[in-house]
């Protein structure tokens, strides 16, 4: 494949890898958030860990979309999706996220709820034209990646006067998160999570640009890397950051520039601004009440808002307590930290939601790594 | 006045006629369908005498009896359509225990109001598939239910065959320091399909791979007699496949990504849409483990067929309790191939 082979190489992958053992100083170790799933996931696909010497350490960070949604807002959803003749057109990812009594999307649709998978929300307004006679809701999650497709169907109902579509929205803000874990205790107090640098969000970064994150490597001196969601983009970006790092310097760099520019994508930008204003608080789950970290729809597009149509009132529940799901969304624990990681919680049948998405730290060591926690050497029988 | 035409029955209507309730209620009309689409188009003596169960005469051996479900959506896919799939997903698999197949049974279960243009199709080219293979579907039985209780048409099939002698095949026997290889590209089936679903509509040369596979197993039983296990990675892909054989024989594995075989357009179709072609479904290839001093041999017995010219080894069988698939990736890395979690692509075949 063209264009993304290129992102793949194996040989270039294993030159940037000896300049990182060669440039990384052995008197020091090196702790690097990846703040998004997307680069979790590569980072695990690809096995990028074994390419990485013993004192560079990566730590995920929350950037999994269904990871932070808190088990409330799923509970508001299947109850939206309990009401005769509505139909709820929501992500795959959430359909497995665990919820109250039980229940996930996934379930309450096994129990007669019309729940529907799409790829686009354009999709679900495509739904919301072929069933006039029926109430169609759209299930918005996601960071700022998503958001602005959630506005242009918004605008779309909103001017085809499509009465029979809202929806329900959960859209939250990348820079608000990175500041919330930048105050944690464990992080400005405790000192018991070494942060040391950042890697950047690709596509969200796309949308934003770089200029959100100068605040943060200014104030909390602390380098970032934006960086492309392929396995070179990552290898590279942490060469950057250990570079930095012995630098002593704590500035806002872009490994990402195919994609990303300082002021990101204007036009979708001034289409969220148009829809969307912020909350004042928003619940995450693992960072808890977060202040001005997620979006919701404006007044003059009340009628296509499903928390204000059907009066869906927040109620916060409790995570499983034997679940560390929030911890190892601040980073200050690893998925085999937890005790029921690979034994109750797995991707089958997940307890936290970091077990559900691909992009969720459990789930990606789950599924990529977890050979790793046990002494097996499985070279092969000549 | 128009003289009575004794044992005159109208023709079933094929080009406008739709399923009805009659077609199942085992009375006359049921009797015609069966007759002039069933019976004429797979069309052999055990058919032909007209009784419930087929008496087939079996040669000494082993037999061996899989059941396989078709529920494939859409019905109509590029490279095949649910009649053939029928044939060639039981096929292989009584195909996958070294098995030569014999007889097939066929069980239609039909909506209400299907078009019988639709249903000859299906027909018609199932009975090409069985012809292809040489198997014969000597019983069957159809069965019609209301509209909104089916979807169109579901076809389960039942075949039977019997194991050469001196042929051991069976997924619990891998052992260490055998080698793992593949028939040939991995996903066709998988993404020909996913092509033509309603909310992913995207323009590929890609068809599907349905083929039955059991003249390819003769051929690769008659190098290698002493072949450990086959299998035909169907729904879950090779992931799937592997993990499987692996579980049941109590051993690990490391495969090589770099030397799977995969087309460029699949892997780009499985790229945008975010799936792995390791978890995607195929319908004509396989899997096949054995012991490593025939591998060569084997994988040169597997390329002189046309259903195998892409075989490869990919991999080896290796000592690890936790069975774990791992896999070396192109990137220089090593992760697990894990089973397939949820759901990836619903009514695949």
């Amino acid at each position: 494949m063209k264009y993304i082979d290129e992102f793949r190489d194996g040989a270039l992958a294993r030159r940037i890898s000896s300049a990182i053992a060669r440039e990384a100083r052995p008197d020091r170790r090196y702790h690097l958030m990846e703040f998004c799933g997307g680069h979790t996931h590569a980072i695990s696909r690809y096995g990028i860990k074994d390419l990485l010497p013993r004192n560079v350490e990566m730590i995920h960070g929350p950037g999994c979309p269904v990871c932070v949604l808190p088990i409330g807002r799923i509970d508001s959803a299947i109850e939206l999706a309990a009401r005769p003749g509505l139909i709820l057109a929501t992500y795959a990812d959430t359909m497995r996220v665990p919820a109250s009594h039980g229940l996930s999307l996934l379930r309450a649709k096994a129990r007669g709820a019309d729940i529907r998978m799409v790829y686009s929300c354009a999709d679900a307004v495509a739904m919301a034209r072929a069933n006039p006679e029926r109430e169609v809701v759209f299930f918005a999650i996601g960071f700022e990646t998503t958001t602005p497709p959630t506005a242009v169907a918004i605008l779309a109902a909103a001017k085809a006067g499509l009465a029979n579509f809202s929806v329900f929205c959960n859209h939250v803000l990348t820079p608000a998160a990175i500041a919330n874990i930048l105050e944690s205790p464990e992080v400005r107090e405790l000192g018991t999570v070494p942060l040391d640098g950042f890697i950047g969000p690709a596509h969200v970064s796309a949308v934003i640009g770089t200029q959100p994150y100068e605040y943060f490597a200014e104030e909390y001196q602390r380098p970032v890397v934006i960086a492309g969601f392929e396995p070179l983009d990552v290898m590279q970006a942490i060469l950057m950051l250990v570079r930095q790092l012995n630098d002593g310097r704590a500035v806002v760099e872009n490994e990402f520039t195919r994609a990303v520019t300082r002021d990101g994508n204007v036009k979708a930008k001034r289409l969220v601004a148009e829809v969307f204003e912020l909350r004042r608080t928003f619940e995450w789950r693992g960072l808890g009440e977060v202040p001005y970290s997620a979006l919701r729809i404006k007044e003059k597009y009340r009628a296509h808002d499903a928390e204000a149509r059907y009066g869906i009132e927040y109620r916060s529940v409790a995570d499983n307590k034997a679940c560390e799901c929030g911890a190892i969304l601040r980073g200050v624990k690893k998925p085999a930290d937890c005790k029921v990681f690979g034994t109750v919680c797995t991707p089958e049948n997940p307890i936290g939601s970091c077990m559900v998405s691909s992009e969720g730290a459990c789930a990606a060591h789950y599924t990529y790594g977890r050979f790793k926690d046990v002494p097996v050497v499985a070279a092969a029988v000549a | 006045m128009s003289a009575i035409r004794q044992d005159y029955v109208r023709p079933v209507d094929f080009k406008h006629g739709r399923v009805d309730m009659t077609h199942g209620s085992g009375g006359r009309a049921t009797a015609q369908l069966v007759d002039e689409l069933f019976v004429r188009a797979f069309d052999n003596e055990w058919l032909r005498a007209g009784n419930d169960g087929a008496r087939i005469a079996m040669p000494p051996g082993r037999m061996v009896i899989a059941t396989d479900a078709h529920v494939v959506s859409p019905l109509f896919f590029p490279g095949g359509d649910i009649g053939c799939l029928a044939v060639h997903g039981t096929v292989n698999d009584v195909a996958m225990a070294g098995a030569v197949p014999l007889y097939l049974a066929a069980t239609f279960v039909l909506e209400e109001g299907f078009p019988l243009a639709d249903l000859q199709r299906i027909v018609q080219s199932m009975a090409a598939a069985a012809r292809d293979a040489g198997v014969p579907v000597v019983t069957g039985d159809t069965k019609v239910v209301e509209q909104g209780k089916g979807d169109g048409v579901f076809i389960t099939t039942t075949g039977v065959g019997v194991v050469p002698d001196g042929v051991d095949i069976d997924g619990r026997r891998a052992r260490p320091g055998d080698a793992i290889l593949v028939s040939g590209t991995l996903g066709d089936h998988g993404v020909a399909i996913m092509s033509l679903r309603e909310n992913l509509a995207f323009e590929t040369s890609i068809e599907s791979d349905t083929a039955a596979l059991h003249g390819l197993v003769a051929a690769m039983v008659r190098t290698v007699p002493g072949i450990h296990c086959l299998r035909d990675p169907t729904r879950g892909g090779l992931a799937t496949t592997l993990n499987e054989i692996a579980a049941q024989s109590g051993c690990g594995m490391t495969i090589r990504e770099r030397d799977l075989p995969v087309k460029p357009q699949v892997n780009a179709a499985c790229e945008f849409l975010g799936l792995d072609p390791l978890y995607v479904a195929n319908e004509g290839k396989l899997v096949a483990i054995v012991p490593a001093e025939h591998a060569r041999r084997l994988l040169a017995a597997m390329r002189v067929h046309p259903l195998g010219r892409d075989a490869a080894i990919i991999g080896e069988v290796v000592a690890d309790s936790h069975g774990f698939v791992q896999m070396e990736t192109t990137f220089g890395g090593r992760r697990n191939v894990d089973w397939l979690t949820g759901e990836q692509l619903p009514r695949i075949c």
